[in-house]
């Protein structure tokens, strides 16, 4: 395994994948079959590649940190380096990132009929630049990586996406770019600090994490990132981008922004904000716990009053993440744990439920609950994933969405139990949304014609949601098998961060202080 | 081999739901009746040789695998058997066979899938309530929780074109997940204050802390467990979606909805008995809600119509019964009632089925009547379970109603005691109505039946006036649950009438915290346990034998006076109750709407719910607040561009005349400094 550079073999593959499709004249369309399968076969290498990794990444605690490390100087002048390396929390988030782009790929076949070439690149580009934002131990390649991001999934939603795609794809740029900009700000800050205290530039995050940052600086970075960070999770109030992004994507770019990029604001918090500025992390976390449960419990509110479907999972994805945000503020084993693994479970049950919406949006182009009901007595076979993927989505114990959750909980309530109180709230209200849109579309009579002959699962739905449904059960079977890689990584993040004292910030000499940081 | 009793009907499901649709019936409800007799088999072989150890180390301990670790967190996948879980595995897989076996001729005028599927749903419910029961720590006991859940919904929802189905099935699973969310803060809790989930470790750590007189952490942790076992075991307020759920089929009630499942609430206080007994706050609470739930529950089952929800509030009623006993720290007595419940419950659901099968669906016992000379065997099952459930001396319900009805007199509950005997004397009035109403008097069933009433869901074929008793598979079920509805009772025959309380004597060691079998490996807790091996002493069983026998007097009077006055009223002078009926028409409307508390429900939580969510949150916060700023910051910069674009026009007279302006106002500026 050292051999082989597998991390950047990884990051490469999709971006060779899409120079080799550029190649392909494609002008007419004729040859879509052909680009499809050839997408296809690199995103199932890549998955494999992923694959090697974990099985290649030796998970016992004396591990060194970061394995499958390489580092290549960029631009030596201002200590810019191209630096990967991936510890258990990134390696999942990879193997999460391999899994569902194939996934999501196959959903685009039928869904998906223009510019099938242009569709396919994006797809590759947006693979390998999520790949690279979980890998990067260089803050500003990490920086990079995370606003290159936003163009494939900007096209993606511009152009194959539904009625109002413009509006939704404007809005999500904008939306995303207001935090990354500021989020850069601070990034050349950090390396400014860095400068200050030993001589050089430097944007290594392993050599940051080590700096002494004074608390006033610590107190604007630190809101700088998290601001970036929350508003892709998302967190209330900053989520109003996310149900229209979501209706108005087609539905390749539904799940994997509902299933890897939302994971993206996690990581930050768990790499980024809260290790390099543990004192005023742990200053803020109590805030970041205050909106994260109400998002828990406001996304589950609107969710179920929503009558299109695809807003309605859009909503429940606000709640879940909501309850990431908060096993991340309580920062400790469990609820970082929890976070992780809700992160990886809910991009799993969630991307299956875009991926059903999808299906039943394919055959009936309207997402409108009330035009459905009656569905099980046609379609026995997407009724019985859906249901398995519903209750999964509801933390139904045994399944992945419980194993996340529990964590959370028990890790919040270690921290502070009134926040548990009102996430507990999550369980009720989950079952709600999800039971009612469950019996709205799936139970009674066929009332509606256009539903009476609908056809069940083709092959092809059943290599995208069998899958999903397998792993939603065995996630929750068999949690240690995630939980185990990522325990290395998260308990030297926790031993970072509980190392520190919270920020003590008295309003006015703070002011002043920082006005003092500045004017130096 | 432990593992074994539950992951056979899981292998029946696997099956059944993969491949059900295309066997025949006869492969799919023999192989899931097979499985749960097997299952049986299995569990009477490990019971047998748990019997065989000394009774203080009656334990067998099996773990599959660590299931979570995440920090100083670790919990094992891990099941245990011992004397209490002896009984409910017993319960479930003997009982749960018997019903597998009434279902393969009472669903068999589904289709093919549709009984595939109902017999897949009945083996994965067993597998989980065989989880519930059998798990040793509180977080694998959880998973049978939900997934008992899960299957009482999949089984409520099992004719699910009908929306009053779908509706029951949906409202069952929201009101136990609001009990479920209590039952998750104390698991919470739990891990907080004993660092552990593990029933044996936690039970011999609150063995050495004191007895909370005032309301303290245990006292919590049992309370939000007991508002979860509201929820599961249909108490107050949470029981509003038992009633409901009789929309499943009538196999389901019989074993999800009266037998098994809703007992869970009542298993999980007898598993954490020594947290219990460490709160009285908590036992006082649980016994005044089981008394009231109890009585409340009996008044609404006077009036019900339909003999399935008669059945239902009476389901409620007895565990309101059980929940008394619990309260009074008499859990054997509980289980005791649990178990003899489980026969002539499990036997009057049945009954009913057969009824409303010869019927071809109808349930509305006022067009019943006159059933007995047709249906003999559904008719003397029926009877002999509702004598037992009335508490006539000699049968099942006699022996354990009175154990609870003792031990809260004993205790000094005099009050709670009067309720129970209050609900005694329901208990035997609506069971001997429904009787009535049912099998004697005049036949009121004619032109329902001949038409092949569908309310049920059931395709049955129109029928002649003949009228066909439970077909073999059906009566062989009824015939022996009421056999065990005479005869369970004599596993626990009080000392007061020369018995040795069999059962209370094999069930104490559960309620105890000993681990004699088991050294507990965690350090502090390890030398502690020696003298909990020694024999406990007789409880001063004679000292009280004339109480007993006094109160056991009255009651059998009580049993009695109830099918007398039920024998007046509905057979012999059916004039009263109609009289009734309209001179406190108040009273009856009250009764025959539930107390309206489902519109209660409703209209204060439900509705509120909605119209803030619709409303205030999603179109005035998120659309109009929320995102009116953000489209608003959108709009502010596209309007300050439209002004800022008509500067850069492309003139250069006007760039000439700007660049003239801008010079005077400099030069102005420095001359006016």
């Amino acid at each position: 395994m050292n051999g082989l550079p597998l991390l950047s073999i990884a990051i490469l593959l999709p971006i060779i994948g899409s120079v080799l499709l550029l190649l392909v004249p494609n002008r007419d369309g004729s040859k879509d079959g052909l680009v499809r399968n050839l997408t296809l076969a690199i995103s199932l290498v890549t998955f494999g590649v992923t694959l090697m990794l974990w099985a290649g990444f030796d998970p016992s605690a004396g591990a060194p940190a970061f394995q499958f490390v390489e580092r290549h100087a960029w631009i030596p002048a201002f200590g810019i380096d191209y630096y990967v390396g991936i510890d258990g929390l990134s390696l999942m988030l990879l193997v999460l990132t391999g899994f569902l782009t194939p996934l999501a790929l196959l959903t685009s076949w039928e869904s998906v009929e223009k510019h099938v070439k242009e569709f396919s690149i994006f797809m590759l580009v947006l693979e390998a630049s999520m790949l690279g934002v979980f890998s990067a131990l260089d803050i500003f390649l990490f920086y990079i990586f995370w606003d290159f991001v936003l163009i494939p999934m900007y096209f993606l939603i511009g152009i194959w996406g539904y009625d109002q795609r413009i509006y939704a794809a404007v809005k999500f740029i904008l939306y995303t770019m207001a935090g990354s900009v500021l989020m850069l700000v601070a990034i050349i800050g950090l390396s400014w600090v860095h400068q200050s205290v030993t001589g050089e530039y430097s944007f290594d995050l392993l050599k940051l994490y080590e700096l002494q940052i004074p608390a006033g600086t610590q107190y604007w970075m630190f809101l700088a990132f998290t601001l970036a960070f929350i508003i892709k999770v998302p967190l209330f109030p900053f989520h109003t981008w996310l149900p229209d992004a979501h209706v108005q994507a087609p539905t390749p770019g539904s799940v994997i922004l509902a299933g890897v990029m939302l994971k993206m604001g996690g990581y930050g918090l768990i790499r980024f904000a809260f290790p390099l500025f543990p004192e005023a992390a742990l200053y803020f976390a109590p805030l970041l716990a205050t909106l994260s449960v109400i998002a828990i419990v406001y996304g589950a509110l609107v969710a179920m009053v929503q009558p299109d479907m695809k807003k309605l999972v859009a909503y429940s994805s606000v709640s879940h993440m909501g309850f990431v945000v908060l096993g991340i503020a309580a920062f400790n084993m469990q609820g970082l744990q929890g976070a992780s693994y809700q992160m990886l479970a809910h991009g799993v049950s969630t991307g299956g439920l875009f991926c059903i919406v999808g299906m039943l949006s394919d055959r009936r182009h309207t997402r409108q609950i009330s035009e459905f009901g009656g569905l099980k007595t046609v379609m026995p076979r997407l009724t019985a994933v859906m249901l398995i993927l519903t209750l999964s989505s509801i933390g139904l114990p045994g399944m992945n969405g419980f194993i996340g959750e529990f964590l959370i909980m028990l890790g919040a309530f270690k921290w502070d139990p009134r926040f548990v109180v009102v996430a507990a709230l999550g369980v009720i209200l989950s079952a709600v949304y999800m039971l009612w849109l469950f019996q709205r579309v799936f139970y009674g009579k066929i009332t509606n014609s256009h539903n009476a002959d609908l056809k069940d699962l083709s092959f092809r739905e059943w290599a995208i949601i069998g899958p999903l449904a397998a792993v939603s059960i065995g996630m929750g079977v068999v949690p240690n098998l995630f939980l185990k890689p990522m325990e290395p990584a998260i308990q030297r993040l926790v031993d970072r961060v509980q190392a520190h004292q919270p920020l003590v910030v008295e309003k006015p000499a703070a002011t002043s202080a920082i006005v003092a940081e500045v004017a130096r | 081999m432990l593992a074994l009793i539950p992951l056979l009907p899981f292998a029946g499901f696997l099956v059944n739901a993969t491949m059900g649709r295309r066997l025949p019936k006869a492969v799919t409800g023999g192989l899931a009746s097979a499985v749960m007799v097997l299952s049986f088999l299995l569990a009477v072989m490990q019971v047998w040789s748990l019997a065989a150890m000394p009774p203080e180390s009656r334990q067998i301990n099996q773990t599959l695998f660590t299931w979570i670790t995440a920090g100083d967190f670790s919990l094992d996948l891990a099941l245990r058997l011992d004397a209490l879980s002896a009984v409910m595995i017993l319960v479930i897989t003997g009982i749960g066979s018997l019903i597998h076996i009434y279902s393969t001729a009472y669903m068999h005028e589904e289709t093919d899938e549709a009984f595939g599927r109902f017999f897949s749903y009945l083996n994965l419910f067993c597998f989980f309530m065989l989880m519930l029961v059998l798990g040793s720590n509180v977080l694998v006991m959880f998973v049978g929780w939900e997934g008992v859940g899960l299957c009482s919904y999949l089984l409520i929802g099992f004719y699910y074109e009908k929306k009053s189905a779908s509706d029951a099935a949906k409202k069952a699973f929201v009101v136990n997940r609001i009990g479920d969310f209590a039952f998750l803060l104390a698991t919470l809790l739990l891990v907080v204050t004993f660092n552990s989930l593990d029933f044996t470790t936690i039970a011999l750590a609150a063995k050495e802390m004191p007895v909370e007189v005032t309301f303290g952490t245990i006292s919590l942790i049992t309370l939000l467990m007991f508002i979860g076992a509201t929820g599961k075991s249909a108490q107050i307020p949470l029981y509003v979606w038992l009633p409901d759920a009789m929309e499943g089929p009538t196999p389901v009630s019989a074993l999800i909805h009266a037998a098994t499942m809703v007992t869970a609430g009542v298993y999980m206080i007898g598993r954490n008995a020594v947290l219990f007994e460490h709160a009285p706050i908590t036992l006082q609470i649980v016994a005044v809600v089981g008394a009231a739930t109890a009585l409340l529950a009996g008044t609404i089952g006077l009036v019900q119509n339909d003999i399935k929800r008669v059945l239902a509030y009476s389901t409620v009623s007895q565990l309101g019964y059980m929940f008394l006993a619990m309260g009074m720290g008499a859990f054997g007595a509980g289980i005791f009632h649990l178990m003899t419940h489980a026969f002539f419950k499990a036997c009057l659901f049945l009954g009913s089925g057969a009824v409303i099968h010869a019927l071809h669906g109808e349930q509305d016992i006022r067009k019943m009547g006159g059933l007995k000379k047709h249906i003999p065997i559904t008719y003397w099952t029926f009877v002999i379970a509702a004598v037992a459930i009335a508490g006539v001396p000699g049968l099942a319900g006699f022996f354990s109603k009175d154990e609870i009805l003792f031990e809260t007199f004993l205790h000094g509950h005099q009050i709670l005691w009067g309720v129970g005997v209050l609900t005694s004397l329901l208990t035997a009035t609506y069971m001997f109505r429904l009787v009535h109403l049912t099998f004697h008097g005049e036949e009121r069933f004619g032109a329902a039946a001949a038409h092949g009433h569908d309310a049920h869901g059931h395709a049955h074929q129109p029928h002649p006036s003949h009228l066909h008793d439970a077909p073999a598979p059906m009566a062989f079920a009824l015939i022996v649950l009421a056999i065990g509805s005479v005869l369970a009772g004599y596993v626990g025959v009080p000392h007061a009438l020369g018995g040795h309380n069999n059962l209370g004597a094999w069930l104490e060691p559960a309620f105890q915290a000993t681990n004699c079998g088991q050294p507990v490996t965690t350090g502090e807790l390890a030398g502690i346990a020696l003298e909990d091996c020694l024999p406990g002493e007789e409880a001063g069983a004679e000292d009280h034998a004339a109480l007993e026998l006094s109160l056991m007097a009255v009651s059998s009077l009580v049993a009695f006076a109830g099918i007398g006055l039920a024998t007046l009223l509905w057979l012999k002078r059916k004039d009263i109750p109609a009289q009734m009926a309209t001179q406190f028409s108040g009273v009856h409307q009250l009764l025959l709407n539930k107390y309206y508390v489902d519109e209660v429900y409703d209209a204060i939580i439900v509705q509120p719910i909605k119209v803030v969510s619709q409303e205030g949150l999603w179109r005035g916060f998120d659309v109009k607040i929320v995102d009116g700023a953000v489209n608003g910051a959108g709009y502010f910069v596209s309007g300050v561009s439209i002004i800022l674009r008509l500067l850069q026009n492309g003139s250069v007279k006007t760039y000439a005349a700007a660049i003239f302006a801008g010079a005077v106002t400099i030069l102005a500026y420095y001359f006016w400094r």
